[in-house]
């Protein structure tokens, strides 16, 4: 015979926060932007949107898993497969969506340092997401610009199923990539309206780097089988 | 400041006006109500597009009377054309499996009752859960507008094979638009599911109150979370399949369709497309599709049959765990809807043994429930009847898998009515009767009344007897070599078997209409029924300690409830009787089964 009545579990206890605590086992509860000072909320990251990132991740993971697959088996089932040289361009797109991460971390880190209390004025941290921001855009310009030079050879979505696959998943991917400036956009109107999150930034340049992940193993993947 | 306040994540004012509080909602009980109708409104259209079918397969040139204002091509004179068979079928299929069987089990009740379930006041994603449902929506607006178009919906099955689906009208009528406007819905529909998943995977690992921590979440939060574990896998492999689809009508590719292709005396203009591709992507979500049904519906049975047992099951635990092995295998198992698709034998083997493998887990949870119903002193009422009536359908349902997990029986059976009667039972009866189990369960939560008894029993007798008497025979056609999907029967052979359809059609015909009974009883308990009090099955789980029943806006009244008990505490002796609400503090003594 056993007794069943524990004390709940201890939740994470923020020790500046002890009215905060009420909800446990999640551990959520304890974000509060006081009166709108970005100081009050340094460092708290509350697990739904924490989680919920990765599990948005792990599902468009898993959509471009189910094209990598289509295309391994579409280009095994036939004889019919021509490849093509990828645009020079997407290269340079390359180089743009990776310096683009380099400037968000460093942007991020910035804004934290700047939550943190360590810097004292908020637009030059913000400089940073504008450059990131600036580095995305340019990166998707660019996405375009190769469809057009690939068109002007002559190669469109049904020329081969390479050119298929070629603008399917440089497209799923670009339209992914305006979601994350869509979020850029809004963690960069939080911030100058003072209202941002430690949250909300974290996540969004996590997505950025995931994009930015994403779009190297699509190039290796184009690469090796175009 | 807007929207940032501490708790944005859950907190969100209470709306004022009846499109807050009633149509673009954040609610999440309100969105599971309207899921809730959604499913109610397909599960009608779809049992009246099965009985269009039965009759015409039983009296092939009966007249349907009005069935002309459906379709003037497909059914002039009234009586259908074999293309429109097949059309009515197919959306048949369609919407049973995704507007009623994914929608009901899982984002109604899940959406309803998780949260609430887990001690939190909504869901963290208060938008996105309106989004899923507001998309699923649109989603069922554009399937059923393919009745509405050129020559109306597909007629390719719910299953959409390649290379018929992708070579536009040239296949028949239904295959051009009427297909990209079935991939449309469906693609929507993934969006709409995977924004649903994202919140229950959320709600269940982040919103849980203090006390509540996995092994205390009642089985029902667990079979939801295992759900949308599936659905976010699941449908995220669908989606790009449909957008494959989509490309290969409208922008000429060449995704799934042969060379030198030959249709209706035209070469089609595509080349080197895989056909097994579609099936291997379909199958790849289609089966843990059906996982996705019946798992919600093996929380709600458990829910349900514990609380009327007034004891637990004899494994917490090794419930929860079957349900896992379930959706993990559900994934290695899919080669088996293709035993017969051309596809390398040795491809074959290595699906059928997993096949025989998630018998296992399949079994094990069956036995825990005949186990823990062994000797307790079952409440008789609508709830636990559906529960047993689950059983029941998943039990005969699921031998006849054993069966068709084999490859060389699978080859004899494959495309016959021992399959249909196979997938009825297991997963569209079985669900079913979960989504009526967790109706007569909820309802009195829902709508602070409870549902007439009597006409619940009715209703399920009548329900049980006629699915048996509709499906069983379905077995036996199958075994004497009825194929499926044909729109009549000429043949000779065929022949003798004409009496069994009729038999069928005429059970269809009762059993549909028997559900008049429940539509009549919900309606009328919605706005005359008995009051319901707050706890009325005397049950633990923290649903039914919510203030108010319905429960209030934010669910707990501005409290978050502490919780210190397992789930299910019942057979004890406590001051509240022979059981302990999981957020009462009182100390009790009982065993557990994990010690």
């Amino acid at each position: 015979m056993a007794t069943t009545v524990h004390d709940p579990p201890k939740s994470g206890t923020d020790q500046k926060h002890p009215a905060l605590t009420t909800t446990g086992n999640g551990n959520r509860g304890g974000v509060l932007p006081g009166g709108g000072n970005l100081r009050e909320v340094k460092r708290y990251s509350p697990p739904p949107a924490s989680t919920g990132i990765w599990v948005g991740i792990a599902a468009i993971a898993m959509t471009f898993a189910a094209f990598t697959s289509a295309l391994i088996v579409r280009k095994g089932s036939s004889n019919d497969w021509q490849p093509f040289t990828l645009p020079i361009i997407l290269y340079l797109n390359s180089a743009l969506l990776l310096a683009s991460s380099v400037t968000l971390e460093v942007g991020r880190r910035r804004v934290a340092a700047f939550m943190a209390g360590v810097k004292t004025h908020r637009a030059r941290p913000a400089r940073w997401l504008y450059v990131t921001l600036t580095l995305g855009v340019f990166f998707v310009a660019g996405q375009y610009a190769a469809w057009k030079q690939l068109r002007a050879q002559g190669v469109f979505l049904a020329t081969n199923p390479s050119s298929s696959f070629f603008y399917l998943l440089t497209a799923v991917h670009a339209l992914h990539v305006l979601g994350g400036l869509a979020g850029l956009l809004l963690v960069i109107g939080r911030l100058r309206s003072c209202v941002l999150r430690r949250s909300t930034l974290d996540i969004a340049s996590r997505y950025w780097h995931f994009m930015d992940v994403l779009w190297f193993y699509l190039l290796l993947l184009l690469w090796m089988t175009l | 400041m807007h929207d940032m306040s501490a708790q944005a994540v859950q907190h969100h004012a209470p709306p004022t006006s009846f499109i807050g509080k009633h149509v673009f909602s954040l609610d999440h009980k309100v969105i599971g109500k309207q899921y809730y109708a959604l499913a109610l409104v397909a599960v009608v259209i779809g049992m009246v597009l099965s009985w269009l079918m039965r009759i015409h397969l039983a009296w092939p040139s009966a007249k349907i009377p009005l069935l002309h204002y459906l379709s003037a091509n497909g059914a002039a004179g009234n009586v259908m054309t074999p293309e429109y068979y097949l059309q009515l079928m197919t959306m048949h299929g369609t919407i049973m499996v995704f507007f009623v069987l994914t929608t009901a089990p899982f984002a109604a009740f899940g959406n309803y009752f998780l949260p609430i379930q887990v001690g939190a006041e909504d869901m963290p994603f208060p938008h996105f859960n309106m989004m899923s449902f507001w998309v699923t929506f649109v989603s069922f607006l554009v399937m059923i507008a393919s009745f509405f178009v050129g020559d109306g919906p597909t007629l390719g099955g719910w299953t959409q094979y390649a290379p018929l689906s992708a070579i536009g009208p040239a296949s028949g009528p239904g295959q051009g638009m009427g297909v990209v406007l079935w991939a449309s819905s469906i693609a929507i529909f993934c969006v709409g599911q995977l924004l649903g998943s994202l919140n229950f995977i959320t709600t269940t690992l982040d919103m849980r109150t203090r006390g509540m921590s996995l092994w205390r979440l009642p089985l029902t939060a667990w079979a939801w979370f295992i759900t949308s574990v599936m659905g976010l896998t699941a449908f995220a492999v669908l989606m790009p399949a449909c957008i494959l689809l989509i490309l290969d009508h409208v922008a000429g590719t060449s995704f799934f369709v042969a060379s030198n292709l030959v249709i209706s005396d035209q070469v089609q203009p595509h080349s080197g497309g895989s056909t097994l591709l579609w099936q291997h992507l379909f199958w790849f979500f289609g089966h843990p599709e059906v996982y996705i049904a019946i798992v919600p519906g093996m929380g709600i049975v458990s829910h349900v049959l514990i609380t009327n047992m007034r004891r637990p099951l004899l494994s917490h635990r090794v419930m929860v765990y079957s349900m896992g092995a379930l959706a993990v295998l559900s994934y290695m198992v899919y080669g088996h809807h293709m035993f017969v698709s051309g596809m390398n034998p040795f491809s074959s083997l290595a699906f059928s043994f997993p096949t025989l493998i998630i018998t296992i887990p399949s079994t094990i949870v069956v036995l825990i429930w005949l186990g823990s119903l062994y000797g307790s002193k079952l409440r008789i009422n609508s709830a636990s009847l559906f529960s047993l009536g689950f059983i029941s359908m998943f039990i005969s349902g699921g031998v006849s898998g054993f069966f068709l997990a084999q490859p060389s029986i699978d080859i004899m059976l494959h495309a016959t009515y021992f399959v249909v009667g196979h997938f009825h039972l297991v997963m569209a009866v079985a669900a079913i009767f979960g989504i009526f189990a967790g109706t007569y369960f909820w309802f009195p939560k829902m709508t602070g009344r409870m549902m007439n008894e009597t006409l619940g029993k009715i209703h399920f007798w009548l329900s049980f007897v006629g699915a048996y008497c509709i499906f069983m025979p379905f077995h036996y056609l199958g075994l004497a070599g009825n194929v499926r999907r044909y729109q009549a029967f000429v043949d000779d052979y065929l022949q003798p078997l004409l009496p069994v359809h009729k038999f069928i059609t005429v059970a269809a015909l009762v059993t549909g209409a028997a559900q008049l009974v429940f539509l009549y009883n919900l309606v009328y308990s919605r706005f005359r029924g008995e009051r319901a009090a707050d706890n009325p099955w005397q049950a633990t789980s923290l649903e039914w300690s919510t203030p108010t029943t319905p429960p209030p806006f934010d669910n707990f009244g501005g409290q978050h409830p502490v919780v210190y008990h397992d789930p299910y505490q019942f057979g004890i002796e406590a001051s509240t009787g022979d059981y302990v609400m999981q957020n009462s503090p009182e100390e009790i003594h009982t065993v557990r089964d994990e010690e």
